[in-house]
């Protein structure tokens, strides 16, 4: 168990941190990716895969994250959050929205303002990379949530973490933390730089300790993006975290998913790796653009019988 | 010398440029007209046309997009790798359609030689179909013949070969890609060519081959609102059937070629009726410059 003082404790210094990271046991490489592999074979049918089709939709971050992005295109992405299917009214909102931080007040006005039951997420601290300075990234942060972000998803310094600088990434987090104010803070770990589970999980760790409400496994602009593997280790991070400190963290995967099927196994990992108290919008969340059309084809599969076209869906 | 042992064959689905098994783990005894065993054949499910849409529709603009000129340069070296397995498309044709070699040749013969035809028509149909229209203004105006995308193919359950080829040609030639189910009961000239596409220079997912029954895939194929057209050829002789498959086809207003009420020999000269039927007029105006 730890207690607010052990935890202080840990946070007290650089040494202290790296302590307690390198004292997390370590990944078996081989047993999360069978435990993985096994999980994504279970076979979701009729009901439940009516029930898994609409709580992944409303637990989707519908994200655009293009340097070719416009305030109609982030309209337009609105619009299809609030309706993800113009002619079928049961289809459920999604969670949130997902732009740059200069697109905030475009997606906040068009959904609705204050009053929205769709969330506005934004991007900071130098997105993608997050090579910039501590000062710009707490302005980033700032302007994000002035703008009316009620989610701040951020970037951990990858650098630093694979140099074993532990207590640069940690304070940083927490200084974001900080500027976000009352914006939930989700922070992408991007596991596809950190090279090994045990990084993933030490990282995972580390955003939490450092008080993420989110852990997001990527920025979806490197490869490999999000896997079922990599969100194993952290689910079961976020589950062991909220045993020993009682605090519930979120996840968030992130880029790479874009079939139904794909979003099922998600669902599948986390009702059998942190539990049913994460299949919550809340606590999980998926990273995606093209994946909502492919449930709302399966979603018209399922109640006209036939196989739906994209030519029947907008574009986002 | 010891007896050689035969050996038998279980043939494969065609999709995407593979040759997957069914999905659904299942196949089917092929017999000759006889009743003799000939082969297993893959038995095809609805997931197995589903994928097949997908991959035909990925196919796409690939194939629309080549010039006319390609398309043609890859229909006839289809021709060119015929013509190289010529003696066992006989024999498959031969066996499954109970004839005598020298009729069976003759068949094949015309298959092949239709195959050219149709392959010569891939840089011409624009100009036969198309046009440049006189407007009332200083325009260029002009209608040129586009592909309407992925074709549905039920290919004749009689004519194993000269059928086969005689609907499926005309789809690919005008720039479509097919999801073609082989006749049931003689799907072996279809698996044949599936090698054949396999191992020439047509794209994976151009062609996709299903064999199986008519009742498990076409349906499906039928309503699939990711298909743009459907050739319902292979329910010749079963009105209900294909009644029940233009139904299902109405829904996204697909192209519907219905098929004859009993199934002709294919030997007539076919004419561009079966090009023009999954092609779409698109016309452009341009301004006359200065």
């Amino acid at each position: 168990m730890l207690d607010d003082a052990r935890l202080s404790d840990i946070a007290s210094s650089e040494a202290s941190l790296r302590r307690f990271l390198h004292g997390l046991p370590g990944v078996d490489q081989t047993g999360a990716e069978a435990r993985a592999a096994t999980l994504a074979t279970r076979s979701i049918k009729t009901t439940a895969k009516q029930y898994a089709i609409d709580l992944a939709i409303s637990m989707i971050d519908l994200t655009t994250l293009e340097g070719q992005d416009t305030p109609g295109k982030v309209r337009a992405l609105c619009a299809k959050a609030l309706r993800p299917d113009p002619s079928d009214r049961t289809v459920p909102r999604v969670a949130a929205v997902c732009v740059y931080p200069d697109l905030v007040a475009t997606a906040v006005e068009a959904l609705g303002g204050a009053g929205r039951t769709v969330k506005v997420a934004s991007v900071a601290t130098g997105f993608p990379s997050g090579r910039t300075s501590r000062a710009v990234k707490e302005t980033d942060t700032r302007e994000a949530v002035a703008a009316g972000a009620d989610e701040v998803d951020m970037v951990i310094d990858r650098g630093a973490f694979l140099a074993g600088r532990y207590g640069a990434v940690f304070d940083e987090i927490v200084a974001v933390k900080q500027a976000a104010g009352d914006a939930h803070l989700k922070v992408i770990l991007e596991t596809g730089e950190l090279a090994t589970y045990d990084n993933v999980r030490r990282a995972s760790w580390l955003a939490m300790l450092a008080g993420g409400d989110f852990i997001k496994t990527s920025t979806g602009k490197v490869a490999p993006a999000a896997t079922l593997p990599v969100t194993l280790v952290m689910l079961e991070a976020v589950r062991d975290f909220r045993e020993a400190t009682g605090r519930q963290v979120g996840v968030k995967p992130a880029g790479g998913i874009r079939t139904t099927k794909d979003a099922v196994k998600y669902l599948v990992l986390v009702n059998e790796t942190a539990g049913d108290d994460w299949l919550d919008p809340d606590w999980f969340r998926l990273g995606a653009s093209s994946l909502l059309n492919d449930l709302l084809m399966q979603r018209q599969k399922l109640a006209t019988g036939r196989y739906a076209g994209p030519d029947y869906f907008t574009l986002d | 010398m010891a007896e050689r042992l035969a050996v038998k064959k279980t043939y494969k689905l065609y999709v995407g440029g593979k040759f997957p098994r069914s999905e659904s783990g299942r196949s089917y005894e092929v017999a000759d007209a006889k009743g003799k065993f000939l082969a297993n054949a893959a038995w095809a499910s609805r997931k197995d046309a589903r994928d097949a849409v997908v991959a035909a529709r990925k196919a796409v603009p690939g194939w629309a997009g080549a010039t006319a000129y390609n398309r043609g340069q890859v229909l006839y070296r289809v021709a060119e790798v015929m013509e190289g397995r010529h003696s066992q498309f006989v024999d498959e044709v031969a066996a499954g359609e109970g004839l005598t070699r020298a009729k069976a040749t003759a068949l094949v013969d015309e298959s092949i030689d239709r195959w050219v035809w149709y392959a010569g028509w891939a840089d011409k149909i624009a100009q036969v179909v198309g046009s440049s229209n006189p407007v009332a203004g200083p325009y260029f105006d002009f209608s040129v013949p586009e592909p309407t995308g992925v074709v549905a193919v039920l290919a004749p359950q009689r004519s194993s070969l000269l059928g086969l080829v005689s609907v499926l040609a005309p789809v690919i030639v005008g720039g479509n890609t097919a999801v073609l189910t082989a006749s049931a009961d003689r799907p072996l000239p279809a698996i044949t060519l599936s090698e054949v596409l396999a191992t020439s220079d047509v794209p994976g997912g151009v062609v996709n081959i299903l064999t199986g029954t008519l009742a498990d895939t076409a349906p499906i194929l039928a309503a699939h609102m990711d298909v743009n057209a459907v050739d319902l050829a292979g329910t010749a002789g079963d009105a209900e059937l294909a009644r029940s498959l233009e139904l299902a086809a109405a829904d996204n207003l697909k192209r519907v070629v219905r098929a004859p009420e009993a199934e002709p020999d294919w030997i007539a000269e076919p004419g561009l009726e079966r090009i023009t039927a999954y092609l779409e007029t698109k016309t452009v105006w341009h301004p006359v410059g200065i």
